[in-house]
C-alpha cells in the first residue's frame, strides 16, 4: 500500500510537492503548538521590535507579539477561513451546478447567468462592500462566511460544464432508460465520476478564499484581534515596517503565505492530473 | 445578427451597472446601520463637544440627505445620482465630492493596470507559445519552474519582497508613493521620469506574477493546437517553421487566452488594489484603503461602483471584438 502511494507520487510530482509543502506547515503548527505558548501571540507579551534571536527565533513586533507564536496561532486561523469558505463555496456550487446542468431549462439560464456575471465583477471589491456594511469588526468565522458569499461562483461555472459533458455519456443514458430517478442518477452515476474533479475544485476554492481573506485583512477589514497571517501583514503595513527596516516582521508571514499558496497550487495541479488523465500529454 | 448581438451584450453591461448600484444601495441598509448618527457620535467623541442635540442633528442631516423619505424614493434618487456619476460628498474630505476624488485617482490606476496587463498578456502568451514549441532554445525549459512558482503568489507579496530587495537593500528605486514628496505634478520631463520610477516596482510585481499565469495557459493551449491535423498538414506541405508557429499554432491558441483575459480582469484588479496599498501608489486602491480607514462610506461605494462599471465596460468591449478576432464565431448565438 505505502509502496504503491510512493510509486504514484513519483509519477505525479506536483501532488507530492504540494503534499510535502502543506505537511511541513502542519508539522510546524503542531510541533510549534507544543513547544511555544500561543498566548505570546497577544500584544505586550514580549519586548518590542527584537530581531530574530535564540529566545525569539522569528523576532517580535512593535506591539510586543512573539512572531513565532503569532505564526503558530495564525496559520491555522488563516487556513480555517480558507477551508470553511472553500467548503461552503464548492458545496453550494456543486448543488447549483447539478441543478442547472441536469435539469437545464430556465433555472439553468438563471444560474449560469448569475455565475457568469458575478465572475466578471472584481470579487474583492464586493467583499469590501459586504464587510463594510456589517456592524463592528468581524470574527474569524464571520470572515469565512463573508468570503464564502462569492466563493461559489467559480465552482458553479466549472462543475456545471463538467456535468454537461458527463450527462451525455452512455452510462447515464442507460441509467435513465432503466428508470433511475434524477437524484439517483446524480448521486450514483455522476457524483462518483466527478469526485477527483470536485477535489481539485475544492483545493482551488480554498486557495482563492485565503487570497480573498488576506486581501480584506490587509485593507483593514479583518478580525482586528486575531493573529491571522493577513492581519500580521496589515500591522506590517500599518507600522511601515518596510521603510523602517524591520524585515523579520514581514518575512515570516510572507514565507508561510507563499508556502500555503504554492502547496495548494501544486496540489490542484496534481489532483487535476488524477481527474483528467488527458492532461498527461501536456506535461 | 451583429446589432442584436451587441445589443444583448450591452444589455448585460447595463444589468451589471444596475446590480452594482443596487448592491451599494441596499447592503448597508440591510445591516441597519445609521451612517449619519454614527458619524456624528464619532465626531462628538473626537471633538469632545456637547453631546446633547445629537438626535435633532441626526434628523436634520437625514432630511438634508433625503434619508427621511420612503425607501423607494431614496432608491430612485440614488439611481438618478449614480447615472450622473454623482456619489455625494466625501465625509472625510468634506467639501470635495466623491466623483472628484475618483477622477483624481483613476488615471493612475488605469495607466498602471492597462500597461501591466497588456505587457504581461503579450509577453506571457508569446513565452508560453515558445515553451510548447519543440524548436525553442533548450534553456527556455528552465523558465518553467520559476514561472509556476511566481504565478501562485499574490501580486502584493511579490511587491513586498521586491521592495525589500530593490528599494531597501539596494536603493535603486523609490519605496513609496506615485511621485517624490515635494515634486509638483506638471507636464515636464523630470516629473514624468519621477512618476515612471515610482511606478516601476508596483508594475514589476504585477507583471512578473501575471506573465507566469498567461504563459502557463498559453502553453497548455499550444500543446492542444499543435496536435491538430491542420498543423501536421501545414508541416507536411513544407511550410517554414516560423509560418507554422505564428499563423497556424499561435493564431489559434491565442483565442481562448482572450476569453481568459476577459474573465481574469476582475481578479487582476482585486490584486492591483492591494499592490497600490502596499506601495502607497495614488490610485483607486489607495483611495479605497484610506476611505476604509476613515469609514468614508460614500467614497467606498463610489469607488466600488466605478470600478465594477469600468470593468463591465471593458468586458463588453472584449465581447464585441471577440468575433472579429475569431472568424469562426459569428455574431449569431452560438
Amino acid at each position: 500500500m505505502m509502496r504503491g502511494v510512493v510509486r504514484y507520487l513519483r509519477r505525479n510530482p506536483s501532488l507530492a510537492l504540494g503534499t510535502v509543502l502543506l505537511a511541513a506547515l502542519a508539522l510546524f503548527v503542531v510541533i510549534g503548538g507544543m513547544l511555544v505558548d500561543i498566548e505570546d501571540a497577544r500584544p505586550l507579551s514580549a519586548p518590542t521590535l527584537r530581531a530574530p534571536s535564540w529566545e525569539y527565533p522569528f523576532g517580535t513586533d512593535r506591539q510586543g507579539r512573539d512572531l513565532l507564536a503569532v505564526m503558530i496561532a495564525g496559520t491555522p486561523l488563516t487556513l480555517r477561513i480558507g477551508f470553511i469558505a472553500g467548503f461552503l463555496g464548492v458545496g453550494i456550487g456543486t448543488v447549483l451546478a447539478f441543478i442547472a446542468a441536469y435539469y437545464r431549462g430556465l433555472l439553468d439560464t438563471v444560474i449560469r447567468g448569475i455565475a457568469d456575471i458575478g465572475l466578471t465583477v472584481p470579487g474583492l471589491l464586493v467583499l469590501i462592500i459586504i464587510a463594510v456594511s456589517l456592524k463592528g469588526t468581524l470574527t474569524v468565522n464571520q470572515m469565512a462566511i463573508v468570503v464564502a458569499s462569492l466563493a461559489w461562483l467559480y465552482p458553479t461555472r466549472t462543475i456545471r460544464a463538467q456535468v454537461l459533458s458527463l450527462r451525455e455519456r452512455g452510462y447515464v443514458e442507460v441509467a435513465r432508460l432503466s428508470g433511475m430517478s434524477g437524484p439517483a442518477i446524480i448521486f450514483f452515476e455522476l457524483m462518483p465520476n466527478l469526485l477527483p474533479y470536485l477535489a481539485a475544485t475544492l483545493v482551488n476554492a480554498v486557495s482563492a478564499a485565503i487570497l480573498a481573506s488576506i486581501g480584506l485583512e490587509v485593507l483593514g477589514l479583518g478580525p482586528i484581534d486575531a493573529p491571522t497571517l493577513g492581519m500580521t501583514l496589515y500591522w506590517v503595513n500599518f507600522n511601515a515596517a518596510m521603510i523602517n527596516g524591520w524585515w523579520w516582521w514581514w518575512l515570516a508571514p510572507t514565507v508561510i503565505i507563499v508556502m500555503v499558496f504554492l502547496g495548494l497550487f501544486f496540489l490542484t495541479v496534481g489532483l487535476d492530473e488524477i481527474a483528467n488523465p488527458r492532461l498527461r500529454r501536456t506535461a | 445578427m451583429q446589432a442584436a448581438y451587441i445589443a444583448r451584450r450591452f444589455g448585460v453591461f447595463l444589468l451589471i451597472v444596475w446590480l452594482a448600484a443596487s448592491l451599494n444601495f441596499f447592503l448597508p441598509r440591510l445591516s441597519g446601520q445609521d451612517p449619519v448618527r454614527t458619524k456624528l457620535l464619532q465626531q462628538a467623541a473626537l471633538g469632545g463637544y456637547v453631546q446633547g442635540g445629537i438626535d435633532e442633528m441626526t434628523k436634520e442631516y437625514e432630511r438634508r440627505f433625503g434619508l427621511d423619505k420612503p425607501l423607494w424614493r431614496q432608491y430612485l434618487s440614488y439611481l438618478d445620482g449614480v447615472a450622473h456619476l454623482d456619489f455625494n460628498y466625501s465625509i472625510a474630505n468634506y467639501p470635495r465630492r466623491v466623483s472628484e476624488l475618483i477622477a483624481d485617482a483613476l488615471p493612475w490606476t488605469l495607466a498602471l493596470l492597462g500597461t501591466t496587463t497588456l505587457l504581461s498578456f503579450a509577453i506571457g502568451s508569446f513565452l508560453g507559445a515558445l515553451l510548447a514549441w519543440p524548436g525553442a532554445p533548450r534553456w527556455m525549459r528552465w523558465l518553467m519552474p520559476p514561472l509556476w512558482a511566481l504565478h501562485a503568489i499574490p501580486f502584493f507579496l511579490l511587491g513586498l519582497i521586491l521592495t525589500y530587495l530593490l528599494a531597501f537593500q539596494i536603493p535603486l528605486l523609490p519605496i513609496f508613493g506615485g511621485y517624490s514628496a515635494g515634486a509638483f505634478p506638471a507636464l515636464s520631463w523630470r516629473f514624468a521620469t519621477d512618476v515612471l520610477q515610482h511606478a516601476l516596482l508596483p508594475a514589476l510585481s504585477i507583471i512578473l506574477v501575471a506573465t507566469g499565469g498567461w504563459a502557463l495557459g498559453m502553453r497548455g493551449m499550444m500543446v492542444t493546437t499543435m496536435g491538430e491535423d491542420y498543423v501536421t498538414f501545414a508541416e507536411a506541405k513544407g511550410l517554414k517553421a516560423p509560418t507554422v508557429f505564428l499563423r497556424y499554432c499561435l493564431r489559434n491558441a491565442i483565442l481562448p487566452q482572450v476569453t481568459a483575459l476577459a474573465l481574469a480582469l476582475g481578479q487582476i484588479l482585486s490584486g492591483a488594489v492591494l499592490v497600490e496599498v502596499i506601495f502607497g501608489y495614488p490610485g483607486i486602491g489607495t483611495l479605497l484603503f484610506q476611505a476604509i480607514r476613515e469609514n468614508d462610506h460614500f467614497v467606498i461605494q463610489g469607488v466600488v461602483f466605478t470600478v465594477i462599471v469600468a470593468l463591465g465596460f471593458t468586458t463588453f468591449v472584449l465581447d464585441v471584438i471577440y468575433p472579429w478576432l475569431d472568424p469562426r464565431i459569428s455574431y449569431r448565438r452560438a
